[in-house]
Parts: structure tokens; C-alpha cells; sequence
């Protein structure tokens, strides 16, 4: 049960805000916004996404920039509020296309209209972009998607690769398309975040993969939708010793460590053929959220070498080599490193004709930063960085740098080999054919290399 | 036709100019009021939205309030539908204006639209306002019984509604059991969560005021109840499933047969994509089975997947209040989490929120096995770039050492971090190595060789310093500069800000004169002298101290400061295992990420439904001296206190979260340490009270080994009591918990018994003479509460007894538990004939 809901925006204006109960007094968006500001007086610490300040319970989620904050004064279950949290957030998006500051002062009465049917009396009705499409009659105001940025992570499509339609996803779910036709289409979207840790020695001391078949359907009439996953697919590494399934490394099962399903999803016919069914509701949602530790072939080997260089000087050389095929590239690499306390200066060499790269030293908190437009499967990048002291360094120098880290985005790959093998949509007759897209994505969750 | 305000139609809203953009807006309102033009509605729609723009930013609109009800005359619904949340908003502080709505929002009520009536009804009941309750009666009744589910919806609300603007309004008009008729029969799941919300706030509410609400309440997690929930379970929303889910947590089952079937119903719930439901579900789980250790072990083992899933699926926020949970299962059960330690790994790019439960998570999974990998990684994290976990990591670090019997390798990494030449690892180090000796003296050879190299001068934190001067004391005779150290230290003595440091420079003088007495002597003359005349009251006194005792008799000096010690062998937990317990009965609430139970944060109106838990802590804050109540003991917690090898491991077992590191160590503690009887007689009010509590039982002995009485009834088996029980909160909470009711009667008291019964004190001292002892006692006249407990002579079997007394009906309502049934009789017989010699002299 919650007593208020709000939304701010980065400078902590109120955009919505909504009292259903009247326990806490007026002022909790400024009290909130104020501690959330100054957490910790260096700054250096973000507020925990839970607090309490006078016996008022303060609950945020951030979303694209802006704060979905709920207070209450009684003990709840925090999972729930923050779930209805990310929930609202996923709703008004539905109804919006696009969620952003912009949009959401554009369309605050629709918000409003929403929020008043969402949680009533501080005690949630429904968070179903369909139940809610009978209760509310606003008209979105549909803002431009291209300069704005866009939520949730299926984002991602939206730049690059051409043969994905970027714009598709940011459509509202109740707004009509300015042809007035609404076209029939579906997406899923396999997202893989992975984390890699390797050891000084390049060795992974840690991989994970945690994995979302995201979908967002706008097929009209609700059909029934079957979606087949790899059938040599299993779950829990229960029973069986820590050495089975390290020999299916290369081309054998697919080993998830647990799974968990949207409610829509029926599992009646998964543990025989391993398909899922289910009628997809309106808006985005997560069929199958999927965590994997089985070994797999990180896409990229990253190499780092600090060495010293007289008494005020040191070299770093980072080289980073993609280890997936030549036909797919990785996105908006960066790579980061910092860099000891005392580095005044960094002078940095690329290799010859080298392109859409760039460097950076970030004077404020030592960092060395690299960045590169694209990476072609197969290829090797390598940086040197001529760094500069301002004291002699007595300690030993790799530990006072490091560890290098990456962040990346590979369009069509993925790491797990878990696969979409077919998706069926119940037909309704025999000309109708809506489009159907399955699209991969690798991302890096923690990418990071010790030195 | 009114022109349309070209100003006007900027969506966006932006600060109004002042009281001219008000009245301005004033107007224009009153020219739309009456009009049917067409377009108006469009006109309307574009003045209603900036009014609500500015109310949203929170500037006061209520002027407006005549205007906007006279323009709600529309057929329009998204205009009717702002125009709702205006009047609202503002009804509150415009009682008189609020009543111009009623008309048109009662008239709404009956409209043909479900919707509009439901969107009606729903704001009638929000306007807040006392003294328009009267019309809220009717459309209510009628609202529950709508034929439209959307309206039994809101109507339901409304009722919980029209409870906080008037309670008694909504008990006369017995709203209450048209809300259970719904929830059990209605059609409609929504509905029927509804209801069950609504009738679990309102019974609770009620619960101090009326007879029937605790009666009520017990009905909702009565059995019949319970299974009709359980046997929908799949039909109702996942916000609503959360809601049964922790009805269900208080549901007690008759047997285990029971328990498995609720559990094999839920099992799936598990592997649902929202987090509140899988973990409301796991507290099911884990409140069924906490008599059953071994189901309660395959508990963990069943849930640690699907929580581990959800900590790496979601937003950060969300994975945060798993991982919050998960930490408090892996600090009750590390063992069961002891190979999983690698997701406790941090990651780079998390907030430090989540890293610190990381870190601590880490700590307490560490075993013989893991141990190597753990410390190595967190050695790396030692190096980090954010410092706060920089330093975290490094007490991590000594965490582990202090809880492992095979410290080597841990100790050489430990003594690297001196090494390591950054100010606040050198820092934390010192405080663990000093830790670390108090725990494992033979290291002090190796330790003190590295700690000897680091210069006085390059470490500034008091803790730090404090810790490398209590060293230089302890060791005094290995470490060959510790006198001229300690010589330099004192002679920079007013620039020493910290009386922590200079406290404990006077112990270190102190030890090391006793040690190296020429070396010393000139420079424990400075001290004292220094000493006595600091302006801190605690320096002062302890110079004074020491150089009386001194001058008393050096050896006997020596015994008081400097006595042979013992090894620590555990440092006290900072949180006690009862408080600990409090927080794992309110899984899935906010308690487990404050790390506090609820009564520490929550105020007592808002705490909610009340459970035994609670109770209890409510019932004994009036409590003096008789029983010493956790929640008492939660704020005295006695930072002074030493664990002694007295207390031993049975602490470790359950909850090693030893705060090794903030323990004090000053040479006064030691003293003690080393003599555990005087010490916990001292620190630990605890134990006095048993001890108290142990007279007690003697003059119980003398005054009664026969609780029979002669003119007892003979019938009953002699049931003999032990005067000497002894039953802690938490374990009472649970047996409450789980034994089922053997007996429930009214008995009447005598008058004299009334007259004693001026406070609870009273029949607890009479009740303790007859072997039955009081856990938690309040109340106020006329209504008293107690929880008693009995235990079989020399068995272990228990009774637990629930006693409301009403002095104004001179009636107590009594409620028995036991272990062993087939004795409830005799032993209610006996309570039955305690409780009438009460107030007889």
C-alpha cells in the first residue's frame, strides 16, 4: 500500500504527482529530491534505492533520467513497490511510445487518467496496458522519438544495423499510425547481458549471462503465439558433477542455471519440446528472464600491460581482439581504465589509419578512456598511452591502476546459443501474415580485465 | 463565441504570471460554464489541463473551485475525469465548496455508464471531507452491489474509504460483512483482493477499539477462508497473489500433510517473473516450515536459484531488494550458500549499496574451502578506486580472519596492505592486525615486524592510531624503538585531538614502563603529567588513576593494567540474535533492507496489521525489571561488551557478523575479560535479571512445591510445574506461532482479584508464585493482556497461555497452548486455580 506517487524530473520538478491516502504531508517531493541530491556530502555515493526520513518510506526507481517515486508510512514488501514502480513506467510508455521527460509533460492528464486507474486508495488495481485501455479515453500526444532517448533495452535496436525498424518499437500501443492503418507486427528480442572477469593472466575467473526474451506484440484480435527455443535446451545444473557440462563447451546443450517466466506464459508442452505458449498482452514485457553460467567464448580478449618507464613515466598498451565472426560488428566500445592518483599526463598513440576512434584522459578521476565507433569481428585494436607522473611513484604500479573495463553492444549475436527457432502465430486466416521479427543482442554487463 | 486564448494552448506548463493568470483563468472558465456550444469541450479541455498543470506543480488553484464545478456539467469523460482529480485535490481544505459537487457526483452515480458510475463513486469517496459523509452511504450500498465489476471495485475502496473519514459511519451501516459476503462469493478477483484489503485494514484498525475485530481477523486466516484464496490463486492479478501470499504467511496448518499441499500448489509461484511474488512466496514457504528443519533446509536449497535469477534480471532497484533478502537468508544459513560465493563477486559498475551487501555476504560464506579464492578477490577490491569499498573490502579481510581457525595466508595478505603505502589501507589494516593478535597472540611474531616499519607519523585516523599504540604497549618488550615511539607521541601530546588516542597512549606508557622501566620511566612521568592536566574529564581520571595506584603499589599497578589476557575468543555480534529473528519474521517488507525490526522505523499507527510478534513488543515496553524484553535490550546495546570465552560458540554457529572491528580493547576490558564473573555481572543487566529471576524461583520453592492446594479437585493428574522455567521471546513466538489452540475458556474473576489488578505487575508476581511466568504483559485498565508460559517438572514440555482480562466485566479470556495435549486439562485446571487465589491475601 503506498500514500503517494510522484514523478521528477533530473532537476527535481514535479511532473506528476499524485496524494491517495493523505498521510504524508505535501512537501515529501522536495524532502525526497534534496536527500536523493545529497546522499552523501562527497557525492561519491548514490542513495540506496529504499529510505526513510521521519518515518516516511521513500521508494525510487530511475527510468530514462527522470524519478518514479512512491512514499509510504507502513511496513510493505519493498520488492512490490519497486516493481509497480518499473511497472508504471513500462505502462505509460506503452500508452506514450516514448517515455521522456517531454513526453510525459506533454501527456500529464493521460498519465494522470492512467495513474488514478493503476492504484487506487494507495492499493494496486491493474498494471495491464490492455485491461487499462477500456478505462482510459486521453489521446496520446506522440512526440518526436528520433531525438529523444529511448527506454528500456530493447533501445538498443534503435541505432545502427538497417534492416531492424528503429522507429517501430517507440510506437504507442493505443495511438493510431498516421497512415490510420495499424500494422500488424511482432517482436522478440533476445538480450544478453553478459559479465566476464579475467584474471591478470587472461584467464576468466567469472562468466555470467543473464538473459531476457523481451516481446512487444501489436497483432490485433490477441492471436495465440508458440515460440520454440533450442530443444537440446536444459535447465538447472542440479545433480550432475561441475565437469558435465564444462566438455559441452563446444557445440553441445545449452545449460541454463534457472529461468522465470511472464505470467501469460504456458508451459504445458515446454519440458517436451521446450516451446512456450502464450497470448501476448498489449505492450512490452519479458516472457523468459534466463541466468546461465556455463562456459562460454567471451566475444572479446582484452590484454593490458603497465610497465614502468623511468621515474616519472610509465607505458600503458591495451589491446582488445574480437573473438566473434567477420560478418558481425560490436557497437559503441568503449574501454576505461584508471589510471594512479598521481598521473598528470597522458599521450596517446593509435595504429596507423586507425578510424572512429578516440581518446581521452579524464583529468577529474584519472581515467583512460577509449573509444571505438565499430569493431569488425576478427579484428585486433591496440592502444598505447605514454603517461606522465607528477610524483615518483614508490608503490607498485599495478595496483594503482586498473582494472580495464568495456562496455559494447554486438547487434545480431549471441553469446548463449539459445535460439528462437521458430515463432507461430495462431492464423486467423490464410492471408494473414504480420510481420515477425526475432532480433539478438550481446551487451556487456561488466566487462572487466585485471591487470 | 468565446475566443479561443491563443496564450492558452502551450501545453507545457510554465509559472503563471501571478493572481492575473488566475482571475484571467477565472473567467474564461465562467464563460465556458454555461455554454453548449460546439467546441467547447475542446476549449474547456485545453483550460482544465492548465489548471491541473499548475496544481501538479503545486501551485495553489482551490480559488478556482466554483468555476470548475460549474463547468463539470459535461457529457465529455476525459473532462469529467479532470475535473474529478481537481475537486479531489482541493475538497479537503473546501468542505463548504466540496458540497456543490455531491449533486452532480450523486447524480453521476446512477449514470448508465458503468464507467462513469464507477469514476463517480470513486470520487465521492476521495473528497475527504467529515461532514459529508451522509451521502456517501447510500451510493456505497448500491456500489457493492453494482452489477458491474468495475464498480464493486471502486465501491470496495470506497468503503475502506469512508472508514478513515468515519469509522463508526462505516461499521454502523455494516459494511464490514457485505465486504466478507464479496470476497468470498464475488466473481471478480479484483474485487474479492479488494475486499480482503480493505476488511485486513479496516479489523485492524478496529482491533483496540472493538470486541469482534480480533475475532475477525483471526477469520480471515481461517482455514475455509484460506483454501478458497489458495484455490484461485492462479486467477488473480500478480499485485493481489502478493496480497494472499502474505495472508497465507499467518495461516498456521493442522499438520504437515497440510503444509506440503499449500506448498506443492505454490511451487511454481517461484518461477514467476516478479520478484514481490516470488519472494511473498518464499516467505510461505519459509513460515511453514520453521518446525520442520529438514524441509526448511530444501527450502533454501530451492529458492536460492530463483532468487539468484531475479537479483540478475530487472532494474537495479528491483535486483537490490532481492539481493537485500538473499543477504539475510545467507547471514541466517551460510552454509547452505558456501559454493555460491562467486555471485556474491562485485561488479564494477554496481552502486555501493549492493557491493557493501556483496562484501558482507562474502564474509559470511567464507569456509575452509572458499576461503583462498574470497580473499583473493577481495584483495583486489582493496585497490579499488572507490575508496569507501576499498576500505570495506579490507575489514572484509579481517572479518574472515577472525572467523577462521587457519588464518595463514589471510595474515600475509593483511600484513600487504601495511605495505601497500595508501594512508587509509594502512589505516584499516592496523585496526584488524590489532584485532587479529587479541584473537591470535602466536601471530604477534610476524605481525609485530611489519607493524614495527610503519611510522607513526604517516597514520592520522584516531581508530588507526589508537590501535597502533595499543600494540606498541602490548609488545612493547619485541618492538625496540616502543618506548622512543611512544616517548615522541607524548611529546607532541596537545597536538593529539582525539582523547581516544591519548586514553590509550596512557594505557601504552602504562604497559610498556612495566615492560622496559628505565627506557620508560621519564616518559610515563610526562604522560601523567600531561595527563592529569587535560582538559577531557575521561584522560584526566585515568592519569589520576594511574599515578595513585602507582604510587600505591607498583605491582599491584601492574595486575590492574597490564594482567596476563586471554585470547578473545569471539567479538560480539553488533546485532542480537533476537532482533535478528524479528527481521526473518518480516521477510518481504521494508525491515530486511534497513536491517531493523519494523518497530525501530515505523510509527505504532501506521504499523499495521499487528502480529504476535509485535505484540509482544508493544505489550512489554511498560515492563520493569521481571523480564527483560529484546526490544528493550536493542538500544542499551552495550558497545562495552566483551563476548568471553563464557558465551562461547554457540553464538558463532547461527550469526558470525562479527563486528570484530569496532570492539574496544582498552586495558581496563581486558581486566575484566580475564575475571568473566565480575564482568557479566557488570555489563550485562541480562544476566542480572536471571539471577534476580533465580531467587524468585527459590522462594517459590519454599513457598510452594505443591501448587495443588488441599482443597483442590482430585480428579486431574497431579501436574507438576517447574518453578524455574525459563522460555526465550523468540522461541515463545514461534511455538504461539504453530501449536494450534488446545483450550479456549472465559473464567470470572472475584472482586477482590479486580481491586489487585491495578497494574500488570501485580498478577505477574502472584502468577510466578505458581510456576506460571509472564513473557510480555499491557494494557491499560479496564483491558489487560498477558502471555504466560508453564513448563512441565523436569520435562521439557510447555504451555502457552494468551490471557485478556476485562476488569469492568471481571472476565479473562483465556487461550491455551501446549506441546503435550493430552495435558492441556490439568494444567488449565491449574492455571484456573491460580488465577482465583489472585488478590486473596
Amino acid at each position: 500500500m503506498i500514500s503517494q506517487f510522484f514523478v521528477l524530473s533530473q532537476r527535481g520538478d514535479n511532473i506528476v504527482f499524485r496524494d491517495y491516502r493523505g498521510e504524508v504531508a505535501k512537501g515529501s517531493a522536495e524532502i525526497f529530491f534534496r536527500k536523493v541530491k545529497f546522499w552523501k556530502e562527497d557525492g561519491q555515493e548514490e542513495a540506496p534505492p529504499v529510505f526513510n526520513v521521519d518515518g516516511v518510506n521513500y521508494f525510487h526507481v530511475k527510468v530514462v533520467g527522470l524519478l518514479f517515486v512512491a512514499t509510504t508510512r507502513v511496513n510493505v514488501s519493498p520488492s512490490l513497490v519497486l516493481e509497480l514502480l518499473q511497472r508504471v513506467a513500462r505502462v505509460i510508455k506503452d500508452y506514450l511510445g516514448v517515455l521522456s521527460e517531454d513526453s510525459l509533460r506533454k501527456n500529464f492528464v493521460l498519465v494522470y487518467e492512467l495513474l488514478d486507474e493503476v492504484i487506487d486508495f494507495g492499493y494496486v488495481q491493474t498494471t495491464s496496458t490492455e485491461v487499462l485501455k477500456s478505462y482510459v479515453f486521453n489521446e496520446p500526444i506522440v512526440v518526436d522519438a528520433a531525438r529523444l532517448q529511448p527506454l528500456g533495452p530493447a533501445a538498443i535496436f534503435m541505432q545502427g544495423t538497417k534492416r531492424m525498424p528503429g522507429t517501430a518499437v517507440t510506437k504507442s500501443v493505443v495511438a493510431n499510425e498516421p497512415g490510420g492503418r495499424k500494422r500488424e507486427e511482432i517482436f522478440v528480442d533476445i538480450i544478453e547481458k553478459i559479465s566476464v572477469t579475467f584474471s591478470s593472466s587472461g584467464y576468466i575467473l567469472t562468466s555470467e549471462i543473464d538473459g531476457t526474451i523481451q516481446m512487444k506484440s501489436y497483432l490485433s484480435g490477441n492471436p495465440e503465439i508458440r515460440l520454440a527455443l533450442n530443444e537440446d535446451l536444459s535447465i538447472g545444473r542440479g545433480g550432475g558433477s561441475i565437469y558435465d557440462y564444462r566438455s559441452s563447451s563446444g557445440s553441445g546443450a545449452i545449460i541454463l542455471d534457472d529461468c522465470n517466466f511472464h505470467e501469460s506464459v504456458h508451459l504445458d508442452s515446454f519440458d517436451l519440446d521446450r516451446t512456450l505458449s502464450l497470448v501476448p498482452p498489449d505492450g512490452e514485457f519479458p516472457v523468459m528472464n534466463y541466468r546461465m553460467t556455463q562456459e562460454f567464448k567471451p566475444p572479446f580478449h582484452i590484454n593490458c600491460l603497465i610497465e614502468e618507464a623511468g621515474q616519472h613515466k610509465a607505458e600503458v598498451i591495451i589491446k582488445v581482439r574480437a573473438e566473434f565472426p567477420s560478418n558481425i560488428n560490436a557497437n559503441t566500445v568503449v574501454v576505461q581504465m584508471p589510471l594512479p592518483k598521481y598521473t598528470a599526463r597522458a599521450n596517446f598513440e593509435l595504429e596507423p589509419g586507425a578510424v572512429g576512434q578516440r581518446t581521452d584522459f579524464k583529468e577529474a578521476n584519472k581515467k583512460l578512456e577509449w573509444g571505438l565507433k565499430k569493431i569488425v569481428g576478427g579484428s585486433e585494436h591496440t592502444l598505447r598511452a605514454k603517461l606522465t607522473f607528477s610524483q615518483e611513484s614508490h608503490a607498485n604500479i599495478t595496483k594503482e591502476a586498473g582494472p580495464v573495463s568495456m562496455t559494447f553492444t554486438i547487434p545480431m549475436y549471441n553469446v548463449s546459443r539459445l535460439q528462437v527457432k521458430y515463432l507461430q502465430i495462431a492464423k486467423k486466416s490464410s492471408s494473414y501474415n504480420p510481420y515477425r521479427w526475432v532480433r539478438y543482442v550481446t551487451q556487456s554487463n561488466s566487462y572487466v580485465a585485471r591487470i | 463565441m468565446a475566443p479561443p486564448a491563443q496564450s492558452q494552448r502551450s501545453p507545457s506548463p510554465s509559472q503563471p504570471s501571478g493572481k492575473s493568470e488566475l482571475s484571467d483563468l477565472k473567467l474564461q472558465l465562467r464563460k465556458f460554464a454555461g455554454s453548449r456550444a460546439p467546441g467547447v469541450d475542446d476549449s474547456k479541455r485545453e483550460l482544465f489541463k492548465k489548471v491541473i498543470s499548475y496544481m501538479t506543480i503545486g501551485i495553489d488553484v482551490s480559488s478556482l473551485f466554483g468555476e470548475m464545478v460549474m463547468c463539470s456539467a459535461t457529457s465529455d469523460i476525459v473532462l469529467k475525469k479532470m475535473c474529478y482529480l481537481y475537486v479531489g485535490n482541493y475538497a479537503k481544505v473546501n468542505p463548504d465548496l466540496a458540497l456543490l459537487t455531491i449533486n452532480f457526483l450523486q447524480r453521476d452515480c446512477h449514470d448508465q455508464d458503468p464507467m462513469i458510475r464507477g469514476l463517480a463513486l470513486r470520487s465521492l469517496c476521495s473528497l475527504r471531507v467529515a461532514n459529508l459523509v451522509e451521502y456517501l452511504v447510500g451510493p456505497l450500498g448500491s456500489g457493492l452491489k453494482d452489477s458491474n465489476s468495475y464498480v464493486r471495485m471502486v465501491a470496495v475502496i470506497g468503503v475502506l474509504k469512508l472508514y478513515h473519514i468515519s469509522a463508526s459511519t462505516c461499521i454502523d451501516a455494516d459494511f464490514p460483512s457485505m465486504l466478507k459476503h464479496l470476497m468470498l462469493n464475488d466473481s471478480d478477483t479484483q474485487v474479492v483482493a479488494n475486499c480482503l484489503s480493505a476488511l485486513q485494514e479496516i479489523w485492524s484498525a478496529e482491533a483496540s477499539r472493538s470486541e469482534e475485530a480480533p475475532r475477525e481477523r483471526e477469520a480471515l486466516i481461517s482455514k475455509p477462508v484460506i483454501y478458497y484464496l489458495l484455490n484461485r490463486i492462479k486467477e488473480f492479478s500478480e499485485w493481489a497473489q502478493c496480497l494472499v501470499l502474505e495472508l497465507i504467511t499467518k495461516y498456521v496448518p493442522s499438520d504437515s500433510s497440510e503444509i506440503f499441499d499449500i506448498m506443492n500448489l505454490l511451487e511454481d509461484r517461484l518461477q514467476h517473473a516478479n520478484g514481490a511474488v516470488v519472494l511473498a512466496t518464499v516467505k510461505v514457504f519459509l513460515q511453514l516450515t520453521l518446525s520442520m528443519t529438514d524441509v526448511h533446509q530444501q527450502v533454501y536449497e530451492r529458492i536460492k536459484a530463483p532468487l539468484l535469477t531475479l537479483v540478475s534480471s530487472g532494474s537495479p532497484e528491483q535486483s537490490y531488494a532481492v539481493l537485500s533478502h538473499l543477504h539475510l537468508l545467507v547471514m541466517r544459513a551460510p552454509y547452505v550458500f558456501s559454493s555460491d560465493y562467486k555471485h556474491f563477486y562485485c561488479q564494477y559498475n554496481e552502486p555501493s549499496y549492493v557491493k557493501r551487501l556483496k562484501l558482507e555476504m562474502l564474509t559470511a560464506v567464507a569456509n575452509e574451502s572458499n576461503t583462498y579464492e574470497i580473499v583473493t578477490e577481495l584483495c583486489e577490491y582493496a585497490a579499488n578506486v572507490d575508496i569507501p569499498i576499498a576500505r570495506e573490502s579490507i575489514r572484509a579481510v579481517g572479518k574472515i580472519a577472525l572467523q577462521q581457525y587457519d588464518v595463514n595466508a589471510i595474515v600475509d595478505r593483511l600484513l600487504q596492505f601495511l605495505e601497500m603505502d595508501k594512508d587509509y589501507v594502512t589505516a584499516d589494516a592496523l585496526v584488524l592486525v590489532k584485532d587479529l593478535l587479541r584473537k591470535y597472540p602466536q601471530w604477534s611474531h610476524d605481525c609485530i615486524a611489519v607493524v614495527g616499519n610503519i611510522s607513526s607519523k604517516n597514520v592520522q585516523e584516531p581508530k588507526a592510531k589508537a590501535a597502533l599504540i595499543w600494540m606498541l604497549g602490548e609488545y612493547s618488550q619485541d618492538m625496540q624503538d616502543a618506548p622512543y615511539i611512544l616517548e615522541s607521541l607524548i611529546e607532541n601530546w596537545d597536538e593529539e585531538h582525539s582523547a581516544e588516542v591519548r586514553l590509550h597512549l596512557l594505557t601504552a606508557v602504562m604497559k610498556c614502563f612495566f615492560k622496559r622501566p628505565p627506557e620508560t620511566q621519564s616518559a610515563l612521568g610526562a604522560a601523567l603529567a600531561a595527563g592529569v592536566a587535560d582538559f577531557h574529564q575521561d584522560v584526566h581520571d585515568r592519569a589520576l588513576f594511574y599515578h595513585r595506584i602507582l604510587r600505591y603499589n607498583v605491582s599491584v599497578a601492574e595486575r590492574v593494567v597490564n594482567p596476563p589476557k586471554q585470547a578473545v575468543s569471539v567479538f560480539a555480534d553488533t546485532q542480537s540474535s533476537e532482533i535478528k529473528d524479528r527481521i526473518f519474521e518480516e521477510f518481504n517488507s521494508l525491515s530486511v533492507l534497513y536491517q531493523k525490526p519494523s518497530y525501530m522505523f515505523i510509527d505504532k499507527e501506521h504499523r499495521g496489521p499487528p502480529e504476535f510478534a509485535d505484540e509482544l513488543g508493544n505489550l512489554s515496553i511498560g515492563e520493569a525489571e521481571d523480564n527483560v524484553v529484546p526490544s528493550q535490550r536493542v538500544e542499551e546495546n552495550d558497545k562495552d561488551l566483551l563476548l568471553t570465552t563464557a558465551e562461547k560458540e554457540e553464538t558463532r554457529g547461527s550469526s558470525n557478523n562479527g563486528s570484530a572491528y569496532n570492539v574496544p580493547y582498552d586495558s581496563a576490558a581486558s581486566v575484566f575479560a580475564s575475571q568473566t564473573q565480575i564482568e557479566s555481572a557488570i555489563s550485562n543487566p541480562t544476566t542480572a535479571g536471571h539471577s534476580q529471576q533465580a531467587s524468585f524461583g527459590i522462594d517459590d520453592l519454599l513457598g510452594l512445591g505443591m501448587p495443588a492446594v488441599p482443597d483442590a479437585p482430585p480428579s486431574p493428574p497431579q501436574l507438576k510445574l517447574n518453578a524455574k522455567a525459563a522460555l526465550d521471546p523468540s522461541t515463545f513466538q514461534q511455538k504461539w506461532r504453530q501449536l494450534p489452540v488446545a483450550l479456549s475458556q472465559e473464567l470470572s474473576l472475584s472482586p477482590q482479584a479486580i481491586a489487585a489488578l491495578t497494574a500488570p505487575q501485580a498478577l505477574l508476581r502472584h502468577m510466578q508464585s505458581h510456576s506460571i511466568h509472564c513473557i510480555a504483559s499491557g494494557g491499560q485498565s479496564p483491558n489487560f493482556k498477558f502471555f504466560f508460559f508453564a513448563q512441565k517438572y523436569k520435562e521439557s514440555s510447555n504451555y502457552l497461555v494468551e490471557c485478556i482480562i476485562n476488569t469492568s466485566s471481571a472476565k479473562a479470556q483465556v487461550k491455551i497452548k501446549a506441546d503435550d495435549q493430552s495435558t492441556s486439562q490439568a494444567f488449565s485446571t491449574l492455571f484456573e486455580s491460580a488465577l482465583s487465589k489472585f488478590g486473596i491475601p
